[in-house]
């Protein structure tokens, strides 16, 4: 099972490899990792996507609670969240396919950010889902080159994951 | 008030009313030893850095309060790390700071350049690299209640030279500042009525306390509860001291090494009160096993701990003395002799004993030292056999009167802790047990204890053997034994004569008992080598894998 941690920890150097150094240490398994500074420059959200039972799953929070610089933990995929990735596809892309290949991206609204003599670079959002789906769909024409980053998510309507204690409603 | 930072972090242990640091100068931390010289602290000179952290975590065990080492850049933090783990697992208040290379030579592995933050990531609390000379009082202002509150730990600061030399505006904050950073010291109150109503209904509680009852000061708490409600008390290594070791309801050590009757009691328990413990695998055995009919209250100030080993039914996250005062009003005073019978019956059918045959007994050295001391002593130990035999054979009768490496199981621990358990409590009397593995890990810190005139007692359990390991092959390797025996030692007598140590060496009950009296009349140091029988092992034990009921005895 996949779980998705909505982390605050202080936005102190050093912050991010004692995450990453816990969750090595301990054996859990990060599926993925992003880390941003929030509207507070002091307080930077990291999302990370774990993988384990909920037994782990108690564990890792529980960890990651006793961590000094570590201000908030919330298991958001427990409730209605909004949650995207972002990638950067490079495709071959033959003039003969470019066609092919917009027709493509338009399905997924995916843009194209660069074009080659013989490549393409895609950028698409969406949810695990609809990018696996983009990728496949891309596949056949050969990618050259994916990046793509960790997920970002964020509880739906008027509930938040804020610093003043509990989660709130409005 | 302009002060250097150097200056200003001296200030700050004076306000802390930190009396004692344990440290060894260098380069990088020439800035606060300068500080140092001007001020009322007493600083501790050892012959090794480990020593310094050590005698640090002695220091702290045996008072309660937070200890305080330092080292230089390098090899000196380097040297600390194992001390540091050490507190680390058994959950020691420390702080400690080391030097560091100046900023703009960081991260160019300058000389004696090391990361220490990075290294001791996992085994501290929290740790600081002070990259701000304005920031370094509120650093420490945050390390001591780091190291203090919730549950105990070392916090390390990491002080480039440059900065330690820098002019700051110096004032002491009185407020930390740790958004992230609230233990929570109330059990929930549902939780605690939940606690109660199985206690009530319970026909055959045990209690299982480990080092929390002695970090939370809550011994007397613990006595209360256990006469309520009729309950035999075990201890982990870490528990031991925190309920009288002469008391009817006390069952000694669980787990690994220990008594039949305390595992017995586990095993045939219907309700196990676990209270600042955190089922060490040392102390269960084969998880399944372990107190198999029970439900269990789960009583600790780390969340964490909760869960992690053993599933609970009863989980309580707070201080165990505030949820043990707020526990007791909510039971009556129970009945419970048919289990106390049964215990009783266990007690009588397993006791702990040994056999006098055969050369001088460790256990009997131990017995003798408590009948010696009226078990008033303060007992500090090192890692392996004769460790384990103080568990067994000593009673301790107050909190913290054991010091000894429990999780970390470090060698070398014994002196220097033992040092600052001595050096923290000058009117008692400090006993070290120590073996012969052990004593020669940090051995050069005789010269401490000389130089600091002590009047700690030491015993030498010497069996020529690094002798846990010898048993370990005895009934794992087939006998195999490879490694394990010292072809040479030292005449420990002349070494401690060399280091101004009076000496003595007893291989038999009665020159033991003969010279004991002038032991502990003796106003300075002194070192027993007792020559014990070689191959005595440490039972009862339960084989690798195995649950606790079934021992080797």
């Amino acid at each position: 099972m996949r779980h998705t941690l909505s982390v605050l920890v202080e936005n102190n150097p050093g912050v991010l490899a004692r995450v990453a150094g816990l969750f090595s240490r301990r054996g859990y398994n990060i599926d993925s990792l992003a880390v941003g500074r929030t509207d507070n420059p002091a307080i930077s959200r990291m999302t990370i996507v774990v993988e384990g039972d909920e037994r782990v799953l108690e564990q890792v929070i529980k960890q990651l609670r006793k961590l000094i610089e570590v201000i908030k933990v919330s298991d958001i995929s427990r409730e209605e969240h909004v949650d995207r990735e972002l990638v950067l596809i490079k495709v071959s892309a033959e003039p003969e396919k470019r066609g092919e290949i917009m027709q493509i991206a338009d399905i997924f609204r995916a843009r194209i950010v660069d074009l080659g003599r013989r490549t393409m670079i895609l950028e698409c959002t969406g949810n695990e889902g609809k990018i696996r789906a983009f990728e496949e769909s891309l596949r056949p024409y050969g990618i050259k080159e994916l990046v793509r980053t960790g997920k970002i998510a964020m509880l739906r309507g008027s509930r938040y994951t804020n610093i003043n204690g509990t989660r709130e409603d409005e | 008030m302009k002060l250097t930072a150097a200056q200003a972090l001296v200030r700050c242990l004076e306000l802390e009313q930190v009396e004692v640091v344990f440290g060894l100068p260098g380069g990088a931390m020439l800035p606060v030893y300068d500080a140092l010289y001007h001020s009322s602290i007493k600083h501790v000179l050892v012959r090794h850095e480990q020593g310094a952290v050590h005698a640090a975590d002695g220091y702290a065990r045996a008072t309660g309060r937070v200890g305080v080492c330092m080292a230089t850049s390098g090899p000196g933090a380097t040297n600390l790390v194992t001390g540091i783990a050490n507190a680390y697992m058994d959950s020691v208040p420390l702080v400690i700071f080391t030097g560091q290379v100046p900023t703009t030579q960081v991260g160019t592995d300058a000389f004696q350049e090391v990361d220490i933050t990075g290294i001791t990531m996992p085994i501290t609390k929290h740790n600081y690299l002070v990259k701000d000379p304005a920031a370094l009082p509120q650093i420490i202002k945050n390390a001591f209640h780091i190291a203090s509150t919730g549950r105990p730990g070392p916090v390390l600061i990491d002080l480039p030279k440059d900065v330690a030399q820098a002019t700051i505006d110096f004032y002491y904050p009185e407020k930390v500042r740790l958004p992230g950073y609230r233990p929570n010291y109330q059990g929930h109150p549902a939780k605690i009525n939940q606690a109660a109503e199985l206690i009530r209904r319970s026909e055959r509680p045990v209690i299982y306390a480990g080092g929390g009852i002695i970090n939370a000061g809550a011994s007397e708490e613990l006595v209360q509860l256990a006469e309520t409600i009729s309950a035999p008390v075990v201890n982990t290594l870490m528990g031991l001291s925190s309920f009288p070791g002469d008391h009817p309801l006390f069952l000694g050590m669980l787990g690994l090494h220990g008594t039949r009757y305390a595992n017995l009691a586990v095993t045939e328990c219907d309700l196990l009160i676990a209270l600042g413990a955190r089922f060490d695998d040392r102390v269960t055995g084969k998880v399944a096993a372990f107190a198999p009919q029970a439900k269990i209250i789960h009583v600790d100030i780390d969340p964490a701990e909760i869960g992690k080993n053993v599933l609970v039914d009863v989980p309580i996250v707070g201080d165990v003395k505030q949820v043990l005062r707020a526990l007791l009003p909510l039971l009556d005073k129970t009945d419970r002799s048919r289990w106390l019978a049964r215990v009783q019956e266990l007690k009588e059918q397993y006791p702990l004993t040994y056999s006098r045959e055969g050369g001088l007994k460790p256990q009997y050295v131990v017995e003798e030292i408590y009948r010696h001391t009226g078990g008033e002593a303060v007992v500090a130990t090192d890692v392996g056999q004769h460790q384990m035999w103080v568990a067994q054979f000593y009673r301790f009768k107050r909190p913290r009167s054991l010091i000894s490496s429990g999780g970390l199981g470090a060698m070398g621990f014994g002196l220097p802790a033992a040092i600052g358990a001595q050096l923290a409590l000058p009117g008692k009397q400090v006993i070290l047990v120590t073996g012969d593995g052990s004593f020669q890990m940090n051995i050069q810190e005789l010269a401490t204890l000389r130089e600091q005139d002590l009047p700690l007692k030491i015993f030498l359990l010497n069996n020529y053997k690094l002798g846990m390991v010898r048993q370990l092959q005895q009934f794992y390797c087939e006998g195999r034994y490879m490694a394990v025996d010292f072809k040479f030692h030292p005449d420990f007598v002349l070494l401690a004569k060399a280091y101004g140590i009076k000496g003595y060496s007893v291989q038999s009950e009665k020159e033991l008992q003969e010279i004991l009296p002038r032991v502990f009349e003796e106003p300075g140091p002194v070192l027993v080598d007792c020559l014990i029988s070689p191959e005595e092992n440490v039972l009862p034990m339960v084989p690798a894998g195995r649950g606790i009921d079934e021992t080797i005895a």
